[in-house]
Order: structure tokens, then C-alpha cells, then sequence
């Protein structure tokens, strides 16, 4: 079974049409990067998956399920979501306490007290975090706590969206090395949107290139190491990005 | 004394409570470095000992009449001078604190609540509801608040409940508008997606996650309206149609004191100062809690 | 070397807090001739504060100290501010993070780009319109008499920040701060618009600051290196031996970064207490 599948998927923001005709699987376990720049639709696509984006056309399913056009309570379950910016996706009046155990408050689930100290263990964060607020902790403890949320309701899908875009190198590579730990131990399958194509080369099995909302290449992530990418657009990128190209 | 200030201020606290009891702290010890707001609620904790404490306050009875002692200036006997009829104007205005402070904690009680509640689902939902909801706010803040609460005074009768429901009712719209606009601006944030997408309900999501936010600007707008609703208390207390004689409504008192107040000034000068103290208190109060409870101007990050 | 353009020493900039005070740059020392140098840092490294102490824009209750803060024979310590405000823009100019938040919305580009000039040196209309498009055009603006009548919302990030740039440049300043010029912006403008200010300031032989938070654009920009970790210098490099760095900060950051051919299992993580020591 795929763990998403995207078929013939249209999107619009109001009156703009922002995503055309994208249509991908990624597997289960599998890591997929949805790699371009700023307007390419890439953040999108995943807004439609959760259901945050309603206005799509065409089919999403994930782990063979038909998704609705809004979020909903069962889908929490198998498919969380990190953000990009760790400032803005903590509640600022909410403790590191509060904000873990509120998805096991909404779906009822017992044992809090263990499963949220479990949860700081996983993602690295000491005790002693549990009932800071978010101004209390800097940015890469703030992206452990977002990882940790979202790991609550051990869920089998990530949608990682930019999560190290706004750290510092040292803290991206800890919460990097984080994501991919994580991964192995839980089985999980990630589906990546960023930028920055040596996090993907680090983090990911496969990539698709996005430009102007529309996929224009997917490769193996070996193609991007080696420089082999085939696509004009996607090779101008990788030179961007300070990557020596090799002929396709 | 320093192991309690240590305890709250510690940067990590070991339980629930100790984390709120020290953002609690934080935010007392950053108002009471505010020196206008701690007049301001000087003023306010004096207002509420006086209402607490009146008979033991107040040396005289607020309505025992003394026909035989009327208009007498301010003395040591009685502090604030009488009335017309003879009572003792401190007591009276000691008593006053009493009704003063019950029409403030209800009028807020009641507008504060439904205010908020409208506020945040119209903001949190838009489209129809935002519109319907809003339109109706519109109406009630488009009329001119003494006159809409005489109108509801009227049609329900003179008398000091009818005067706090008058009041509520011309009160909320604005906490509705704050409320509103505050929660569009984090409508679209990633932690109110993050919620969202742990499948918590609307409900959840504006009682346990939109209103904690909107609160403070809410009790920031609450305490600097106190001093409005005190004049409009005391506005309809003056035309008769709020608290009823004798209550020793501020007022009310002031209104009777106008026919008097050529040659015994004191009769309604008196209550008005009270009147104006309490109201600057409130002022004061509600821009200390502002620099504090604003969250632009805390530590942020 | 001639007498450098920037000369700092002991710079300390200090922050109170309930705490105590704090100090945010701990009497770094360094001089700048007419070339590139580049700041690199972590966030809270001083980096910024660094850039804006030059300026004098930390605003109380912050406060900056040094021995010696000397710009081009003008010791800036010593300068009122309004000496300083004339010095600002017209010799020493600094672009920002992000245009959005730099750039008057109700303004037009070549309207805000004109006054950056009219401020300092007075000038009959039409030759100012002249040189405002003249600077478009060095900033590689397509059709700058289009540009010059757009508002800021009307262009895009990376044009929004070479406006930024042709308003920071017009006065011909000596020295350009550039504090995290691109990194608001996407990798293939970044490219260009680190192009645009490189080339001018070859051209008007001025010095550059740049600051940032990313080691490979700062060694691909720059001659000269300042890495910064905790408000103090830890090391201080020529750009093309930055690989060969010894500091265990700096080679820490280095290795820290994913590499486009990755293959390690796992990146190395800082071990903070490995010079905190030294």
C-alpha cells in the first residue's frame, strides 16, 4: 500500500490556481522531498493533504484512504504534520506540558502524564522543559517540542514542512539527525517540502522538482547527489545551491 | 521570602501550577514596577476595602436622616459636609463604593463573556457568520451608549439591575470588535493548525486555544472601560434612572446636590470626586495591565 | 595596507535584564580596510549587534562601550547624533534582513530611492530622477522607469531587496553594512543579488560588511572572515583557508552542515563544552 497518493491534483488559494495536475506516490517507510522555491506550490500540496488548502480537484488518498477536504479526527491519527516556523506553531500561552498532552485530551487517550514525559525523552528534551513556555525555549527546543507534538498520536506519516529552514547549522543538524533517528525507530514515512536540496540529499530516498505549481522532475535522491538531474530547471537549482553538475 | 521569589522564578518549573504562579509573578512584579498602575490599583484595592468594610468605615449611617443638621459644610464631625436632608456625605459615599463597585464586577461579568464569545467565533469561522454576527454588533455599537441604555431603562423600569443590564447590553459590542480582530490575526497561524489537525473540534479549538489570547487585550479593554461604565452608571443615577433613593448612588448624589451647588458645593462635589478617582484609577490600572498583559511588548521570542 | 577605513577595539555591547546585565558582544577588536569582511555567527552570536554598534542603532536600554570605534579619522564614540546622523546613509549605509519591513509601503520605490540621495545631497528634480534610474539600472532592474513609479508591494523579494540595495548605494557610501542581505530570499536570487552588491562595491572601491549566519555564501563573498559565538571573535580567517579553520567552533559549524553528496549516517552535532574550555 502507498502511503500518499496524489492523482491529477489541482489547487486554488481563492481565485489563483496555485497547484496543476500533480500527480505522485510515495510509498510507505519511503522519505519524498517535494523540493523548489518560494510560489511553487510546494507548501500547498501539503495544506491539501491535511485538509488545511479545501479547494482542490482531483484525488488524494493516504494509505489508501480517500481524504475529506478538511481536517478530521481520524486522520490525526496516521498523519501529522511539523511546521516551518518553531515561533509560530507553539501556542504562546501554552506549556511544553499543555501542548503535548492536548492531542491525547482531544482523542481521549490515558496514561498523559507518561506518554508526554516518554515523548520529551524521544525528541531529546530533559524534564526539566516540561512546563516552560515556548518564550522560555529557543528555537531548536521549540522544533523538538513541535516534533514531539506531532509523534503524540504516533502517527505513521510526517508532513515535514521547512522544519530546520529557520535554525541555526549546528541546531539544524541536531534536529536533522533527530528526523532521521526517529524514522528508523518508528517506521515512518516522511514527506518532505524545502528548499534547501543538501538537507534533502541527507534526509530523503526520492525528490520531485516543483516550479510554478507544477512537478517538473522526480529522481532518486542519488541523482542529486552525484548531479545528475535532468531537468534544466531542477540542474539550475542544484548549481544555486553551490552542487558541481555532472552531465545527466 | 527569596526561596518563594526563586521557586516562581525559576526557569524550569517542576509542575503546572508552579509555571502559572510564575508567569503570574512575572506579571505582577512587571506592573508593579509601572508606578501609574500602582496608583491605580491603590485607588482600586481602597475602592474595594471601602465597599468591604463600609459599616465599620463609615461613621455615620449612609441613610439615618438628621433634618436638623442639613447642608452643614465639611467639619471634623462630618468629613465631607451633609445634605439636603441631612445625612452624612463621607458614609454616604463610603456606602456608594458599594453599589459603584457591584454595577463595575457585573456589568463586566455579563458584557465581557458575550463580547469575547462573539468576537472569537466570528473571527475564527468568517464568511456568513462573520458577517451576521458582526452586522449585529455593528448596530448595537453605531447607537450612543446613555442613550441606548435609557431607552432599555426605560422599557424595563428605573432601578439599579435594570441599569447594569442596560449597560452590559451597550457594552459588549466593542469587546466583540477586539476580540474579532485579535483573532483573525492568529486564525491562520500554525498552532492553530497544529490543533486542527490533531482533530480537536471548533469548540476546542476557541474556548481552549483562540480565547486564552484574546483575553488580555479583552481585560486591558474591561478595566480602561470601568471608567465609562462608572460615568454611565452614574449619568443614570443623575437622570433619575439608575439606583433609587435612598440608595447612595455617586450619581444619583451628584444629582441631587445640583440644586445646591452655588452655595453648598460640597454636596455635589464630593460624590464626583469619588467619581473621578475611581475612574482614574481604572485608567491608570488598565495601561499598566496593558504594557504587561500586551503581548507586542513582552519578551516575545 | 593604508590607514583602515574601520577601526574597532574593545567593543562591548551590553543589555540589562532582570537578571542582571548581559553582554551580547564582549570587547571584540577588529579593522577594516576597502574589502570584503565577512561576520558569521549563530543567532545570539553578537553578529548583528556587532553591525548595528557600528551604526550606533542599539537603542537603550542597550549600551555600547569601546576603546577605540574610529571611521575614516572620525571617532564615532565621541559623535553626537546628529554628527552621526549625517554620517549614516551617506558614508556608512546597511541593508537589512528582509525589504518588506525596511521599505515604506506608501511610497514609491523611486520616490524612497530619491530621497535616500536628497537627504544628503540636495539636487533639482530631474537630475535626481536621472540618478535614481541610473541606480535601477546598476542594481540590474530591467525597466527601471516602470520600477521607479511601483510601491513596494508591487515587486517582488529579491527586487524589493536590490531597491534596498540602490537606496543604500546611491549616496556612495564608504562603508556598506550588509546584515543578512538574502536570506529572506530564494537560493537562485539570493545568487544575484549577492552579485549586484559585490559589484558595486568592487567598483566604488568601499569597504563591506557582511553578516550572516551562512559560511559558504560569507567564503564565496568575502576576503576576510570574523566568526563569531557568543559575542566574541573566535576566529578570524582569510576566506579561501576557511576549510582549513582550526577553531573546534568553526570546524564544528562546517561539518555540521549537510553536504549535497551526503552519505553520513549522521551529522556531527556541536560539542558546546569542547572550547568552551579553551
Amino acid at each position: 500500500m502507498n502511503a500518499i497518493e496524489l492523482a491529477r491534483l489541482d489547487i486554488a488559494y481563492g481565485p489563483a490556481r496555485v497547484v496543476h495536475d500533480v500527480s505522485l506516490t510515495v510509498a510507505e517507510g519511503e522519505s519524498f522531498a517535494l523540493v523548489g522555491e518560494s510560489g511553487s506550490g510546494k507548501s500547498t500540496i501539503l495544506k491539501a493533504i491535511t485538509g488545511l488548502a479545501p479547494e482542490w480537484t482531483g484525488e488524494i488518498s493516504v494509505l489508501g484512504n480517500p481524504r475529506a477536504h478538511r481536517p478530521d479526527r481520524g486522520f490525526a491519527k496516521t498523519c501529522q504534520m511539523v511546521f516551518q516556523d518553531p515561533y509560530g506553531s507553539l501556542h504562546p500561552r501554552k506549556t511544553v506540558d499543555d501542548c503535548l498532552a492536548e492531542p491525547l485530551a482531544v482523542h481521549g487517550v490515558g496514561g498523559r502524564d507518561e506518554r508526554v514525559k516518554a515523548a520529551l525523552a524521544a525528541v531529546g528534551l530533559d524534564r526539566r522543559f516540561r512546563f516552560r513556555y515556548p518564550h522560555q525555549l529557543s528555537g531548536g527546543q521549540r522544533q523538538r517540542v513541535a516534533i514531539a507534538r506531532a509523534l503524540m498520536l504516533e502517527p505513521r506519516i510526517l508532513l515535514l514542512d521547512e522544519p530546520t529552514s529557520a535554525l541555526d547549522v549546528s541546531v539544524q543538524a541536531e534536529i536533522l539527525n533527530l528526523l532521521k533517528k526517529l524514522r528508523r525507530a518508528e517506521g515512518l514515512t516522511y514527506l518532505l517540502v524545502t528548499h534547501n536540496l543538501p538537507v534533502v540529499s541527507f534526509l530523503c530516498d526520492r525528490l520531485a522538482v516543483m516550479r510554478h505549481g507544477r512537478i517538473v522532475e522526480v529522481a532518486h535522491v542519488e541523482a542529486l547527489k552525484t548531479g545528475r538531474l535532468a531537468d534544466p530547471y531542477s540542474r539550475e537549482l542544484y548549481a544555486a545551491s553551490g552542487g558541481t553538475l555532472q552531465p545527466a | 521570602m527569596s526561596a518563594v521569589r526563586d521557586w516562581l522564578l525559576d526557569d524550569s518549573p517542576s509542575s503546572r501550577l508552579q509555571a502559572s504562579l510564575g508567569r503570574a509573578w512575572r506579571s505582577f512584579s512587571a506592573l508593579m514596577r509601572n508606578p501609574l498602575a500602582v496608583a491605580g490599583a491603590l485607588i482600586i484595592v481602597v475602592l474595594i476595602v471601602m465597599a468591604v468594610f463600609a459599616p465599620w468605615i463609615a461613621p455615620h449611617s449612609a441613610i439615618g436622616q438628621d433634618l436638623a443638621n442639613r447642608l452643614a459644610p465639611p467639619s471634623a464631625l462630618h468629613w465631607m459636609g451633609t445634605d439636603e436632608l441631612g445625612r452624612d456625605i463621607f458614609s454616604r459615599v463610603v456606602y456608594g463604593s458599594r453599589i459603584t463597585l457591584m454595577i463595575v464586577t457585573m456589568v463586566a461579568v455579563i458584557s465581557a463573556p458575550i463580547g469575547l464569545l462573539v468576537g472569537a467565533v466570528s473571527g475564527y469561522f468568517g464568511g456568513w457568520t462573520d458577517r451576521v454576527l458582526m452586522g449585529v454588533t455593528d448596530i448595537f455599537l453605531s447607537m450612543p451608549k446613555l442613550i441606548l441604555a435609557l431607552a432599555f431603562v426605560a422599557a424595563l423600569g428605573p432601578g439599579i439591575e435594570n441599569a447594569i443590564i442596560a449597560i452590559a447590553i451597550t457594552a459588549w459590542p466593542v469587546y466583540a470588535r477586539i476580540a474579532r480582530a485579535e483573532t483573525i490575526t492568529f486564525r491562520d497561524s500554525e498552532f492553530i493548525a497544529a490543533v486542527q489537525l490533531q482533530g480537536a473540534s471548533s469548540v476546542r479549538v476557541i474556548l481552549r486555544h483562540v480565547l486564552p489570547l484574546c483575553a488580555s487585550s479583552t481585560i486591558i479593554r474591561v478595566t480602561l472601560d470601568m471608567a465609562g461604565i462608572i460615568l454611565t452608571a452614574a449619568g443614570l443615577g443623575f437622570l433619575g434612572l439608575g439606583a433609587q433613593p435612598p440608595l447612595p448612588e455617586w450619581g444619583a448624589m451628584i444629582s441631587s446636590g445640583r440644586n445646591f451647588i452655588l452655595d453648598q458645593w460640597w454636596v455635589a462635589t464630593m460624590p464626583g470626586f469619588a467619581i473621578i478617582a475611581v475612574s482614574l484609577g481604572f485608567c491608570f490600572l488598565g495601561d499598566g495591565l496593558r504594557d504587561v498583559l500586551d503581548p507586542k511588548q513582552r519578551d516575545g521570542r | 595596507m593604508t590607514a583602515p577605513l574601520l577601526t574597532i577595539k574593545n567593543l562591548t555591547v551590553t543589555f540589562p535584564t532582570p537578571k542582571g546585565p548581559v553582554e551580547v558582544v564582549r570587547g571584540i577588536s577588529f579593522s577594516l580596510g576597502r574589502e570584503r569582511l565577512g561576520i558569521v555567527g549563530e543567532s545570539g552570536s553578537g553578529k548583528s549587534m556587532t553591525g548595528r554598534s557600528i551604526l550606533k542603532l542599539i537603542r537603550p536600554p542597550g549600551r555600547v562601550t569601546a576603546d577605540e570605534m574610529v571611521f575614516d579619522g572620525i571617532d564615532l564614540m565621541g559623535l553626537r547624533e546628529r554628527r552621526m546622523r549625517e554620517l549614516r546613509g551617506a558614508r556608512i549605509s546597511m541593508v537589512m534582513q528582509d525589504p518588506k519591513f525596511s521599505l515604506n509601503p506608501v511610497m514609491t520605490v523611486g520616490e524612497q530611492i530619491g530621497e535616500a540621495l536628497q537627504t544628503h545631497r540636495p539636487m533639482p528634480r530631474r537630475q535626481l530622477r536621472a540618478r535614481v534610474l541610473e541606480m535601477l539600472e546598476a542594481v540590474r532592474i530591467n525597466e527601471p522607469e516602470r520600477v521607479a513609479d511601483l510601491y513596494p508591494h508591487e515587486v517582488s523579494g529579491g527586487m524589493g531587496q536590490r531597491v534596498m540595495i540602490a537606496m543604500m548605494l546611491i549616496p556612495e557610501p564608504d562603508l556598506l553594512i550588509a546584515d543578512e542581505p538574502t536570506s529572506a530570499l530564494d537560493v537562485s536570487v539570493q545568487a544575484q543579488v549577492l552579485d549586484i552588491i559585490d559589484e558595486l562595491v568592487r567598483r566604488n572601491g568601499m569597504g563591506l560588511i557582511l553578516i550572516s549566519h551562512d559560511l559558504g555564501l560569507v567564503a564565496r563573498y568575502c576576503d576576510r572572515i570574523l566568526v563569531m559565538n557568543g559575542g566574541a571573535i573566535v576566529e578570524e580567517c582569510a576566506a579561501r583557508d576557511l576549510d582549513k579553520a582550526r577553531h573546534p567552533y568553526t570546524r564544528g559549524l562546517l561539518a555540521a552542515m549537510p553536504r549535497m553528496d551526503e552519505d553520513r549516517e549522521e551529522l556531527p552535532v556541536l560539542d558546546r563544552t569542547a572550547w568552551a574550555a579553551t
